[in-house]
């Protein structure tokens, strides 16, 4: 390097485009709404954590309190107790399953597949409930339990492996799938037995997908609210004792405490998860054969004959849902009728609340679909301004690690707040649309980041070279290629608008009661059935979307098929 | 290729470009003639593609200076440089039809409708396409998404062209045929071209001058001629084409010694000092055999060791009875062949011509 070199060394910075300071803004304005949408209220939680009753600084003396109070810190065992029992029981059945679908040669597989997902459709309160006409004090088989009850932890462990076991399965299946069919011949050419090949072949190739199928359904587990709402009786765990602090004792610092409580497992077990996801390379590599299951008849036999059990029981419960909400007084007069259906004679909104719902779910879906997708878009396609974009990448996961109570509650916390200007929004169906998206956030974010990153990078280069506004680009080519993931992600955030209660149970008001927060009331005053036939209209409602979804998607594969495929 | 006048079109100086501790470009100065055809060439790493993307603006440098026309653009960004690109992946709009992709750019000019119809009709015309315009790219095969690209990336007319590996992704008879192709739309309309490549053949074939790279600096600039036949380093004689590499040492301005005998050479670099070890090369269709070898400088008894039939000729391995020790390879047509036996044991006479002859500091 010569003399003239060294002092020509100036380091260049790079001219900031119109293009560079739209997308800049843009980003800003969603990682702001991401602050106010999720970190300000978690410090809001956070800090009335601390502080005593009149808003006085008091350190940890509530949590001193809340661990000291046996009968408050007695949940936090429980949760994990039956958490940990009905992860482990989930992951046994969801794994026989998944094995069954991926590894025979069952007949019927699309089918088995179908029905596996239909929990996804209902909102947790519904399976507990068609638990109580099964089990309860007037269930067809109580006696199956040999006396022992419904409401405690044998309900809250049954209905929870009833509620997460699609996800499970759904993770497992796509693991399970991904398997290199060369390793399998290796193995047996190399003369190992078949059980010896599952342990030395199949079990280490599926470590990450039921690593991660733990954490998921440990984390759905403890923070659902719903199954122990209705099945827990006297069984205290985490979920619902937030709920009875917050609603039936209005002590908000023990319910920040306890929520504090439930963030922090549900926390670890989402770092964790992303931790072992990290490592987890490509297990596939391009020249993978896919792995073709051989008809043996044994063994098909007892996968179907599993599968058939399996899909009877989720059947059943669903079926008892629909069931005990068309009779007339079970279980004394079983004569069908529609009259549970006549909301509005009930406590709990009425029809208006179902009609809230679908309004929620479909702002949600519109605006969330809309925030997320362009979200994801900066993050991954923007140039330059690397600390924003981590940081938006950063804030777009906390929303996975929130239980949804504990984002509604640092919502009351924040929104309700005497100095806050945006107070306003409490009460309203804003705040629900914008609390439900957060709650949602995560997921529908790494599709939409799964959507992106299969499209070529070169894109935006191109269209910079031809002088075109990154606008407009996004507009004619980006969201057009992108249109199945962005359908996908607006059906997800419809589905999961409607049947979450958790999230919005805090915040809904007179005008704005919901759909799933009726059920949860009218199975609270004892109108179970009514309470089953909202549930029901919810199921029927996401069922009614993903089919409209399918169909949807499947006429755009036929319109767009000149250029999806070859 | 003469310069029009005395500003060269496209100049880089110190342009660097570091990431983290890595520094991919090193103090990279090079000067682009108007209608010039240049190919970055280098192995998979060497900084070619980064060089091409500070160039564009894609990816700007660390430190360094880039002037189109004398005009300043080291710092501004893509949109406001002017250059079309085509990219390995080509990276043509899938759901735009063929018309709709090559009007892309021209629609950001407000170009009027009926000319910008006009105007696409005719650069399919010119990139041999023409009657494709309402498929989607993804009914075309590679080569014609190829041209597509070219087609697009020429809509605009900008003032250069840049071309990434355009070419790699081709089964070699379309990728040959097309080479021939690009380079004749090159030179009918004129356009300062700079491609990027790894395949020195496409890079003989078609550039104007090479800029050969390694390691993020430049190795040698020139026309494919002087990088063939008189390569700046080692590095450029091994990586284009193929090299016998001779470890000697300068015993004087006309001669090296290997082992024991006495190499005559024609030149060495002054910078080289008398007693210092040195490389020779020398390509294997420069060293001659049986007749022709005769009263040439350098003889060299050699034994065959195994022979690779390589279609158009035969590459001859041979273990030199004197010297170090060290294999050559000769190559030998297959025409020559018939003349001489060639059968594993045989000893040959080989004559290494000085004028062929390139010297080079040991371990550069």
């Amino acid at each position: 390097m010569t003399e003239s070199a060294i002092s020509q060394a100036r380091t260049i910075k790079p001219k900031i485009s119109k293009d560079d300071v739209i997308m800049r803004l843009a980003m800003v304005t969603i990682a702001l709404y991401l602050l106010f949408a999720i970190a300000f209220p978690l410090y809001a939680l956070l800090s009335k954590s601390f502080q005593s009753a009149d808003g006085t600084f008091v350190g940890l003396a509530n949590y001193i309190t809340y661990l000291t109070t046996p009968a408050l810190s007695w949940s936090i065992g429980n949760s994990f107790k039956v958490t940990l029992l009905a992860t482990l029981i989930v992951l046994v059945i969801a794994f026989i399953y998944a094995y069954a679908l991926t590894r025979s040669c069952m007949p019927c597989k699309g089918i088995f597949k179908g029905i596996a997902l239909i929990p996804i459709l209902m909102p947790s309160l519904l399976p507990a409930i068609a638990l109580v006409f099964f089990f309860g004090n007037q269930g067809i088989i109580k006696s199956w339990l040999f006396g022992a009850e419904i409401y405690g932890p044998i309900g809250i462990v049954m209905g929870e492996v009833f509620y997460v076991f699609p996800h499970v399965m759904t993770i497992l299946l796509i693991s399970m799938s991904l398997s290199d069919a060369r390793l399998y011949e290796a193995s047996e050419v190399l003369g190992a037995s078949k059980i010896k090949t599952f342990f030395s072949v199949t079990l280490p190739s599926l470590r990450y997908g039921l690593v991660s199928a733990f954490f998921v359904a440990f984390t759905l587990i403890i923070t659902d609210f719903g199954v122990p709402k209705v099945v827990g009786g006297q069984y205290n765990v985490l979920a619902t004792d937030v709920y009875k602090q917050v609603v039936g004792r209005h002590d908000f610092q023990m319910g920040a405490v306890v929520s504090m409580a439930l963030l922090f497992p549900a926390a670890f077990a989402f770092i964790a998860d992303r931790l072992v996801q990290r490592k987890q390379v490509a297990l596939l590599s391009a020249r993978a054969v896919p792995y073709q299951p051989k008809p043996d008849r044994m063994f098909d036999m007892i996968m179907l004959g599993f599968c058939c059990l399996i899909g009877f029981i989720i059947l059943a419960i669903l079926a008892m849902a629909a069931f005990s909400s068309v009779v007339t007084f079970w279980p004394y007069n079983l004569t069908l009728t529609t009259k549970h259906y006549n909301f509005n004679l009930m406590d709990g909104g009425g029809w208006s609340s179902y009609f809230n719902s679908i309004e929620l779910a479909s702002w949600t879906a519109i605006f969330g679909t809309i925030i997320v997708f362009f979200g994801a878009y900066l993050v991954e396609k923007s140039r330059g301004f690397k600390t924003g974009r981590t940081a938006m990448q950063a804030l777009c996961m906390v929303p996975m690690a929130v239980p949804g109570l504990v984002l509604g509650l640092s919502y009351v916390f924040f929104y309700n707040h005497p100095d806050n200007p945006l107070g306003f929004l409490y009460h309203t169906m804003p705040i629900l649309v914008i609390c439900t998206i957060t709650h949602f956030y995560t997921v529908a974010h790494l599709s939409a980041v799964t959507a992106l990153k299969q499209m070529d990078p070169e894109f935006e280069a191109v269209s910079q070279s031809l002088k075109a506004p990154f606008y407009k680009t996004f507009w004619r080519v980006t969201v057009p290629v992108c249109v199945p993931a962005i359908l996908d992600i607006s059906m997800y955030l419809f589905v999961n608008a409607m049947t979450t209660v958790s999230a919005v149970v805090f915040l809904y008001s007179t005008d704005t009661s919901l759909a799933s927060v009726a059920v949860l009331n009218m199975d609270d005053a004892g109108d179970q059935s009514p309470a089953a036939a909202m549930g029901m209209m919810i199921v029927v409602t996401a069922a009614g979307v993903r089919l409209l979804h399918m169909l949807l998607t499947r006429g755009l594969q036929r319109r767009t098929q000149a250029w999806r495929h070859r | 290729m003469s310069a029009e006048n005395d500003v060269p079109y496209l100049k880089t100086v110190n342009v660097t470009k570091k990431f983290g501790d890595f520094t991919a470009l090193d103090n990279i100065s090079l000067e682009i003639v108007e209608k010039e055809f240049v190919c970055f060439l280098g192995p998979s790493g060497c900084g070619k593609t980064t060089l091409l993307r500070a160039i564009a603006g894609l990816d700007i440098q660390t430190s360094g200076q880039i002037f189109q026309k004398g005009r300043d653009i080291s710092a501004l960004p893509p949109a406001e440089r002017d250059f079309g690109i085509v990219f390995q992946s080509y990276a043509l709009f899938p759901n735009l039809t063929v018309r709709r992709n090559v009007a892309y750019g021209l629609e950001n000019q407000r170009t009027p409708k009926k000319q910008i119809e006009q105007q696409v009709t005719d650069l399919l015309q010119l990139v041999g396409l023409p009657e494709q315009e309402d498929k989607y790219p993804a009914q075309l095969s590679g080569g014609q998404q190829q041209r597509v690209a070219l087609a697009r990336a020429l809509a605009t007319k900008p003032g250069l062209l840049l071309l990434d590996e355009p070419l790699s992704a081709l089964d070699a008879k379309v990728r040959t045929h097309l080479r021939h192709e690009i380079k004749e739309l090159q030179s009918k309309i004129g356009i300062t071209t700079i491609m990027v490549t790894h395949d020195q053949e496409e890079a003989l074939t078609m550039a104007d001058r090479i800029v050969v790279m390694n390691n993020g600096i430049i190795e040698q600039i020139g026309t494919p001629f002087e990088i063939y036949s008189e390569p700046a380093s080692p590095f450029v004689a091994d990586f284009i084409g193929t090299t016998n590499f001779i470890k000697g040492k300068l015993a004087s301005r006309q001669s090296v010694m290997v082992g024991s005998i006495d190499i005559q050479i024609s030149d060495v670099a002054a910078s080289l000092s008398t007693g210092s070890d040195v490389v020779l090369c020398i390509r294997p269709e420069d060293i001659l055999t049986g007749e022709r070898a005769r009263n040439v400088s350098n003889q060299v008894e050699s034994v065959i060791g195994h022979v690779e039939f390589l279609g158009s000729f035969h590459r001859v391995h041979m273990r030199p009875l004197a010297g170090d020790g060290t294999e050559l390879m000769i190559d030998i047509s297959v025409g020559r062949a018939r003349e001489i036996d060639l059968t594993v044991g045989t000893t040959l006479k080989l004559a290494l011509p000085s004028d062929h002859m390139n010297v080079y500091p040991s371990g550069s």
